[in-house]
């Protein structure tokens, strides 16, 4: 049997037929930065984050198949100021007030600006008005921080089969909705131990009465960066994919 | 004394959380006498800056029209401008009022809240007037570098100041960026 082998950044990559570039990156060690990805879901292919370069034409990792022979760029300082620029908009386009969030030092919007060494948003700000969920007794939802990823839909829709987010709106009035006849978390039969719960890259859906449980210098990204993080947990994940195929 | 870097400093609307940050620089504060004097700073409660001052050092973001004009003023007299703390740089715990209209905040704080005695909005004209909404800093003035953190550690400042003095491009190593 031949291998299939592709490159990234010059270094020979080994993928199964079937696999993502990012999915072949991960297994082989190689972090391609990425926010609405997760190995555990299907691709969705919109924060962009993930973008690199193959045989020169920008695509997404995350969507795009690998295939043989392809070159592909990822550490390069170009797609990292685009990734930079790209994490900055979606600063901008949320509330972020990181010194007053729970999720601090655990969230991966804000380990992917540490990451890519953002040190303001440069842009102007848009503060848009987002409603916060408060209605549930053990989980909430803070729009402000939601960055549209549709990991909680794909979860609640896929995993726990109960369909309780959406997204609806378009542009600067996108946000999450609730599939309920009030459109809140109260009525609806999501629990604390749904995936949904679980998968929120940032502090938009929250458990109650676990916030600032565990103290800055022990928060997950305060000793190791993204990039280690995410290929010790993602990368068993893909493997046992790469296994069932 | 010639060749020294004038730094000067300001706190807009921010908490002071920045500079008392800076001041945890401890004993190092000494080595920073050797090559820098503070200018303008509540630090040596001198209140306007002089001509050419090198590195302007801004905690806090806009709130009022006053911060407006320090800030404007602080832009012309600093060949460096720095944007110091997630308040500067995002408007940071006051921009949190920017979705509630002025009036309801207004209405809140001096009229509806719970103690309130001889409820009235204060309405002086030696108040600064407030904005509509709270400012990162880059938002109205050109910013040279930012400094990140609530509030930035002192090894922060400590980096950054020492970069510059010894001529190289400042630049924050991963552990030392911090949102919060
Ligand atoms: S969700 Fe992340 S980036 Fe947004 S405020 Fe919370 S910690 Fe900061
Ligand atoms: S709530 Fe979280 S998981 Fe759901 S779309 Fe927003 S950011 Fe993604
Ligand atoms: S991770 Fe690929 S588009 Fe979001």
């Amino acid at each position: 049997m031949t291998e299939h082998m592709l490159t990234i950044d010059g270094q020979r990559i080994p993928f199964t037929e079937g696999q993502t570039i990012i999915e072949a990156a991960t297994a082989a060690g190689v972090y391609i930065p990425h926010l609405c990805h997760n190995p555990e879901f299907k691709p969705h292919g919109s924060c962009k984050l993930c973008t690199v370069k193959v045989n020169g034409r920008n695509c997404s990792a995350c969507t795009f198949p690998a295939a043989d022979g392809q070159e592909v760029l990822n550490n390069t300082q170009e797609l990292n100021e685009t990734r930079r620029t790209i994490t900055q908009m979606l600063f901008i386009e949320g509330n972020h007030f990181c010194p007053s969030c729970e999720k601090s030092g655990n969230c991966q919007l804000q380990a992917v600006g540490y990451y890519l060494n953002m040190l303001d948003a440069h842009f102007p700000f848009f503060y848009p008005s987002r409603e916060v969920d408060a209605s549930h007794h053990e989980v909430m939802l803070d729009r402000d921080r939601c960055i549209l990823c549709e990991l909680c839909v794909r979860a609640s829709r896929d995993v726990d089969g109960k369909n309780v987010f959406a997204l609806s709106g378009r542009g600067i009035n996108s946000h999450l909705i609730v599939n309920s006849t009030t459109g809140k978390l109260k009525d609806t039969d999501i629990s604390v131990d749904d995936k949904a719960v679980h998968v929120c890259p940032v502090g938009a859906i929250l458990i109650k009465r676990k916030g600032f449980e565990v103290p800055i210098g022990e928060r997950i990204y305060d000793g190791q960066d993204i990039g280690q993080v995410s290929l010790e947990h993602e990368m068993p994940i893909v493997e046992e994919a790469e296994h069932g195929r | 004394m010639a060749g020294k870097i004038k730094v000067a400093t300001t706190s807009l609307a921010g908490c002071f959380g920045c500079h008392m940050s800076f001041l945890d620089i401890d004993e190092r504060i000494l080595a920073l006498a050797e090559i820098a004097e503070f200018d303008r700073s509540p630090l040596t409660d001198i209140k306007h800056c002089s001509d050419q001052v090198d590195i302007g050092l801004v905690e806090g973001g806009l709130c009022n029209a006053e911060n407006v004009h320090t800030l404007r003023e602080f832009r012309e007299s600093c060949k460096i401008l720095v944007a110091v703390g997630a308040c500067a740089i995002n408007g940071g715990l006051p921009a949190m009022r920017n979705h509630i209209p002025l009036q309801e905040c207004l209405e809140e704080s001096y009229l509806d809240a719970v103690g309130v005695e001889n409820p009235q909005i204060p309405n002086d004209v030696e108040l600064p007037l407030l904005l509509n909404k709270v400012h990162p800093i880059h938002e109205v003035v050109k910013v040279d570098y930012f400094l990140p953190g609530c509030p930035p550690s002192a090894d922060v400042f400590w980096k950054f100041l020492t970069d510059l003095a010894s001529g190289a491009e400042p630049s924050l190593p991963y552990e030392l960026v911090h949102y919060d």
